[in-house]
């Protein structure tokens, strides 16, 4: 990811997140605040009136949702934050935002499910219902940052491609990406112009340009209007997914790094998770082991095609917190390889890099079993 | 390579983890480290354990957690015992001397500062007595210098509470000149 000329701070995760909307030209936020989410709902209150946005405090997460998608329609840059439960809430809206092709950009600040859960404490619980909280089909992206600088960078890259495809985008970031504080660049203004000339070029109002128009989330024609006609409900799922997946080059983001061509052991995380695992990698690369790393900045969609075209050796182990979401894709991406081992963490506790380099040696020597619990 | 691995902690209320985030933002915005600094506390808004982490190198920082700390810097008595067994060999070791009894291990070296007596006697607000720790801590180590934390102060505090934080700090390194 670019490095920008601009001010160098010191913040947390979630203030970065607001920098980035707001250098995207984000004009609208609707929220309802909730740990470990809440400092986004805070600053968006605090910072974006002053700019002559809007800033509403919803009754709910489906509320806060809503407004965003009504905000997107008559062509303001919408988003919207929350954690696990609020997400839950929103998973209604999320699919019509789906459905009726509407840019919002949602930060689902992951903490431990389901249910209250663990409050202050991460996870990586939601993977999945970012991508299949909502009923029916229909594809959307979802992107997971793993550091302070990346909450910045990627929520500008959320608004750019929420207005680019028309689709919500998700970034799954969590509570200890969101909570820690570390060194940022903040680019100028000048830095991100052409972003921001992008994402006002390609996000015009629905509503309000003088002509009558009909959004539904019911199946619906070219005009808009509802349809029982099989043949367009193919049509419109059809190119909602098409949308996504035919321009995977330009949404997916993967960092691939290995010690030599062919290795004994592949890791791959993604998020607050891969901190630990990058740790680990270098640890094992200094002791001369043949390993390779692979994060995944893009979650959803899966980048199947790339991993079974990076990845060079028969093992590979996949880390995060929880107890096996991403793990499954991988093992139906890699169905080469013979040995795809999950090692999960839950309850709150941060992988450490030695126990993480202590698997890896195990599932190496071929004693991992196909589950580390950690 | 420089590398120090920080752990301050207390009960909710001392002002442990805003002493992080002051130590963490003088380090990155004014001395030009990587920085990576982090906190947990208890559900409860006062007296529930409280730690804020900080992590100081020149090199990029990738795992965040703070696991042997090379320094720790404490106000309760639970927390000296939380993180002093995990403190690496030869760390140094800050705390409270009113409050906390001195630690146990020898292979550690071991600084007491009555930082509630000089907040109570020389400046006269027991709050500040976070800031007496960090000055001291500072004096010792020369991690930062005492104008990053001052500059890192005029960021984070409030101008009505600033002079006073100043102050305390001031009276932490004072303390640590005369008697470490």
């Amino acid at each position: 990811m670019r490095m920008w000329k601009g001010r160098v701070d010191f913040m947390q995760g979630n203030e970065a997140v607001v920098e980035g909307a707001l250098l995207a030209g984000c004009d609208f936020f609707a929220g309802y605040p909730i740990t470990p989410a809440s400092e986004i709902v805070e600053l968006m209150a605090l910072k974006l009136p002053k700019r002559g946005g809007k800033f509403v405090q919803m009754e709910d997460e489906m509320g806060s949702l809503a407004a965003a998608i009504g905000a997107s329609l008559v062509g303001a840059k919408a988003m919207t934050a929350t954690s696990g439960p609020g997400f839950s809430l929103m998973q209604e809206n999320l699919g019509f935002a789906i459905m009726c092709e509407v840019p919002v950009v949602i930060v689902d600040v992951m903490r431990g499910g389901p249910s209250t859960g663990q409050p202050t404490l991460h996870s990586q619980g939601d993977v999945m219902q970012a991508r299949w909280g909502h009923h029916g089909d229909g594809e959307l992206i979802v992107y997971a940052p793993w550091s302070v600088q990346e909450c910045l960078n990627l929520t500008m890259e959320a608004f750019r491609k929420a207005t680019k495809y028309k689709t919500p985008v998700i970034l799954l970031s969590d509570a200890i990406i969101a909570h820690m504080r570390e060194n940022v660049v903040v680019p100028d203004e000048e830095e991100v112009e052409l972003i921001r000339e992008e994402i006002e070029r390609s996000h015009k109002p629905i509503f309000g340009r003088g002509t009558s128009v009909h959004v539904t989330g019911l199946a619906h024609d070219e005009r808009g209007y509802p349809s029982d006609d099989p043949n367009v409900y193919r049509k419109l799922l059809g190119r909602l997914r098409s949308k996504i997946l035919d321009n995977i080059d330009d949404i997916i983001m993967l960092k691939y790094e290995k010690t030599c061509e062919q290795q004994d052991l592949t890791i791959i995380s993604y998020g607050s998770s891969a901190r630990a695992a990058k740790e680990a990698y270098i640890k094992l690369k200094e002791e001369g082991i043949r390993v390779g790393f692979i994060r995944l900045i893009t979650l959803w969609p899966f980048p199947e095609d790339l991993l079974r075209n990076v990845i060079n050796s028969d093992k590979v182990m996949v880390v995060e917190y929880n107890q096996g979401q991403i793990y499954h894709f991988v093992k139906a991406a890699l169905r080469d390889v013979s040995d795809i081992i999950l090692v999960s963490k839950i309850g709150g506790e941060p992988f450490t890099p030695s126990e993480l380099k202590i698997v890896a040696k195990k599932i190496i020597k071929g004693d991992g079993g196909c589950e580390v619990i950690l | 390579m420089v590398r120090y691995e920080i752990i301050m902690a207390g009960r909710g209320g001392q002002g442990m983890v805003l002493a992080g985030i002051i130590l963490a933002r003088a380090a990155a915005l004014y001395c030009g480290y990587e920085v990576v600094q982090t906190q947990s506390y208890g559900a409860e808004a006062r007296g529930g354990p409280s730690r804020s982490e900080v992590i100081i190198s020149d090199e990029e920082i990738l795992y965040t957690n703070v696991l042997n700390p090379d320094i720790l810097v404490v106000m309760s008595q639970d927390a000296l015992e939380k993180y002093e067994k995990i403190a690496k060999s030869g760390a140094l070791i800050f705390f409270e001397s009113r409050l906390v009894s001195p630690p146990t291990r020898i292979d550690v070296k071991k600084y007491g500062i009555p930082a509630y007596d000089i907040a109570e006697k020389e400046i006269g607000v027991l709050l500040v007595a976070n800031m007496i720790m960090l000055g001291a801590m500072i004096a010792v180590t020369n991690i930062v210098s005492k104008e990053a934390v001052i500059a890192a102060i005029t960021d984070m505090i409030s101008e009505k509470h600033r002079e006073i934080n100043i102050v305390a700090l001031e009276r932490g390194i004072d303390y640590a000149k005369r008697y470490f």
